[in-house]
């Protein structure tokens, strides 16, 4: 037996899982609960106290851990037009695992600045203009970062030409030169820049963030908890050279603040004489919808799918809706204790599920021109996607997880949303996805092993 | 001399495609950054990569016919994104049918195209427009 520690250094909980990758198994899993005020390092003894009640004394010959503590890695971008390099800022930052608290684009105001200095960032990534374009706007926002100061390193990944002077505008800061998000127009590079945001991570965030004792303890990879996520999506999509993947996949994590959406899938148009507009889509996608969460964010599924709607899930009238609906949102630990809190609970997953699953998928639009139909698809096409992860709290402590989840389907009524039509549900029922993709950097078969045994099918499901 | 970028597409819901590849490659050719938004560009489009880009001048395609409708409201657009004084021209079929080519000149010149031309302009009389308005010595 080689038992190989993974650890999540949550803002709430540090979970902890224990596998074998001599005989790739799951050992066991354990949590506890940490605050703002604790140690991790006490959270990480007591988790693993808790582990070894069930597991027995375990010698770990490796420690791993991912961490989203402190709010996570916190991120400010700003680019130039909000449809171009000011998305694709913001891509390349979710990709890498960030929060990214806003994301500007034009000129940063007085307004801006204020609110740079208030939110003071872990990282801000400064982009704009493609090589050879648009100087002004970059130049502006890096004087506008220098005239507010601050200790935070800043990534410059935008017009080439602007880049040194940037940088000169910026004496006296961490400043990171990489290469442009969008260098051609209508391209997307954001590797470098993630490859940066990583780097930065790890050098100066997870020290700052008081985790230095605990990776003493730790063999290595300190990565943001969605980055680890996203590895794991993306070796059980594509497998390794040992063993097939599952291919195409979509997952979606339904947390209390947030919600997460990844897929691994190309997202091509079906039929070749669809034409395709808006920014290319990265092959593995994550978005985040801030406004959807099941208890700080609960209102936001509210507006996005009504009360009306709500209520006709859980089956309920609703006022009681609102009522059940109001005492979650003023008592964000609290879990459904009976049938019509359980209901109400399971249908805003399902809301938030169709919400961010909808804003995540494209779209395909029929253009009724002179001289008839044309097919218009922005963003992915994941209609043909047939495995549907799920993962996080709300989702994966009920029994109707299927049916949850198939709110993120293919739905007529939005016909032209491209969201997948029939898809095998797999559940994150041990919560170990994240903890795998940090397995997976060293034994990515192992990793896959387990992933392909512990996620749990919960039906095939069509809507 | 630093190369002029082009924005060049063919606007609204318009899918003839040939053209818009004939004059990528004549204005490649003849040395400019040519940023290709290909068919069925909108206005936006057009002005959003005009921005990026830092383009000099927005060279507009029209076959279908319906070029004026959906060029109308451009250069104000292009005004309120900051893209003040940008060179603007349109071409193809512009219009519907034959109509007199001044009548068709002068209600573009109104939108604020800067040049629009005939159709079965060749490639060469576009680009030596351009020459002229953008100041460029062979
Ligand atoms: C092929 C074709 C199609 C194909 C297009 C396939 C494709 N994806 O490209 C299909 C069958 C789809 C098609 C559809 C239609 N078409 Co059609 N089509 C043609 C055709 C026969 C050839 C176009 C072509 O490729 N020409 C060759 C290229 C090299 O020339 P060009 O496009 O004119 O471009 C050159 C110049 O115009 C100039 N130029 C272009 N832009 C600019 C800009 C500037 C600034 C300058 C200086 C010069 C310039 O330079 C280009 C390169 O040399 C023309 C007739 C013709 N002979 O031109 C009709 C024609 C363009 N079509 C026409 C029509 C009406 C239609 C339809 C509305 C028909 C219908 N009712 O269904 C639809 C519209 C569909 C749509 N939404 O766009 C009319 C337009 C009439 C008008 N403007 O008054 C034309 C002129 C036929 C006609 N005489 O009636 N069409």
């Amino acid at each position: 037996m080689k038992p190989v520690l993974l650890i999540d250094f949550g803002s709430t909980y540090t979970k902890v899982t224990a596998v074998d990758v001599d005989a790739p198994r799951l050992l066991g899993t354990a949590n506890s609960y940490t605050t703002v005020q604790t140690d991790i390092n006490d959270g990480l003894a007591d988790a693993l106290d808790k582990l070894e009640q069930t597991t027995g004394r375990l010698v770990f010959c490796e420690k791993y851990a991912a961490s989203s503590a402190a709010g996570g890695l916190r991120m400010l971008a700003s680019g130039l037009v909000p449809e171009l390099t000011a998305e694709a800022a913001k891509t390349a930052s979710l990709g890498a695992g960030a929060k990214v608290l806003k994301t500007y684009a034009f000129k940063l105001t007085e307004d801006d600045a204020d609110e740079i200095k208030r939110l003071n960032p872990d990282i801000f990534l400064l982009v704009g203009g493609t090589d050879g374009g648009n100087t002004d706007c970059i130049t502006h926002n890096a004087r506008v970062l220098a005239e507010i100061g601050g200790s935070y390193p800043v990534i410059l990944a935008g017009n080439r030409n602007a880049a040194r002077e940037c940088e000169r505008i910026l004496e006296g800061r961490e400043v990171h030169i990489t290469e442009n998000v969008m260098p051609k127009f209508g391209t997307l590079n954001i590797e470098p820049t993630q490859k940066e945001i990583r780097e930065v991570f790890l050098n100066r965030i997870v020290q700052a963030k008081g985790m230095t004792k605990a990776s003493e303890l730790i063999s290595g990879i300190m990565m943001p908890t969605p980055s680890a996520v996203m590895a794991a999506m993306k070796l059980l999509a594509e497998g390794t050279k040992r063993q097939n993947g599952i291919g195409d996949l979509v997952a979606v994590d339904v947390g209390g603040a947030t919600t997460d959406i990844y897929s691994v899938a190309e997202g091509l148009p079906d039929d070749p004489r669809t034409s395709l507009k808006g920014l290319p889509e990265p092959y593995i996608k994550r978005t985040v919808e801030g406004d959807i969460g099941m208890r700080y964010s609960i209102h936001g599924i509210v507006d996005a799918a009504g009360i009306e709607k709500i209520a006709e899930i859980a089956g309920l009238p609703e006022e009681r809706t609102s009522e059940i609906i109001e005492m979650f949102a003023a008592n964000t630990d609290m879990l459904p204790n009976d049938d019509e809190t359980q209901r109400v609970d399971e249908a805003l997953a399902s809301m938030a599920v169709r919400t961010a699953v909808t804003r995540h998928a494209g779209r395909l639009e029929e253009v009724f021109g002179i001289g008839g139909l044309k097919l218009v698809q922005t963003g992915k096409n994941l209609l043909n996607v047939d495995k549907f992860i799920v993962t996080g709290g709300s989702l994966i402590h009920t029994e109707h997880t299927g049916r949850i989840a198939s709110y993120g389907f293919y739905d007529e009524e939005d016909e032209t949303s491209l969201k997948p039509k029939h898809a095998e549900v797999l559940v994150d029922r041990k919560y170990i996805i994240a903890a795998m993709g940090l397995l997976s950097e060293h034994y990515p078969d192992a990793a896959l092993t387990i992933m392909k045994e512990e996620l749990v099918k919960d039906g095939t499901c069509s809507k | 001399m630093e190369k002029k970028t082009l924005v060049i597409g063919v606007i609204g819901a318009d899918v003839h495609a040939v053209g818009n590849q004939i004059l990528y490659h004549a204005f490649s050719d003849a040395g400019f950054n040519v940023v290709n938004l290909g068919v069925m560009v909108s206005q936006e489009e057009f002005i959003n990569a005009a921005i990026e880009t830092n383009a000099d001048a927005i060279i507009v395609s029209s076959l279908y016919g319906q070029g004026e409708l959906d060029c109308r409201g451009l250069r104000e657009k292009c005004d309120e994104a900051g893209l003040e004084g940008i060179l603007l021209y349109v071409g193809g079929n512009i219009v519907i049918g034959k109509q007199p080519f001044d009548e068709v000149e002068k209600r573009f010149k109104a939108m604020g195209f800067d040049r629009s031309f005939p159709p079965g302009t060749a490639p060469e009389v576009d680009i030596a427009a351009l020459k002229e308005d953008l100041h460029i010595e062979d």
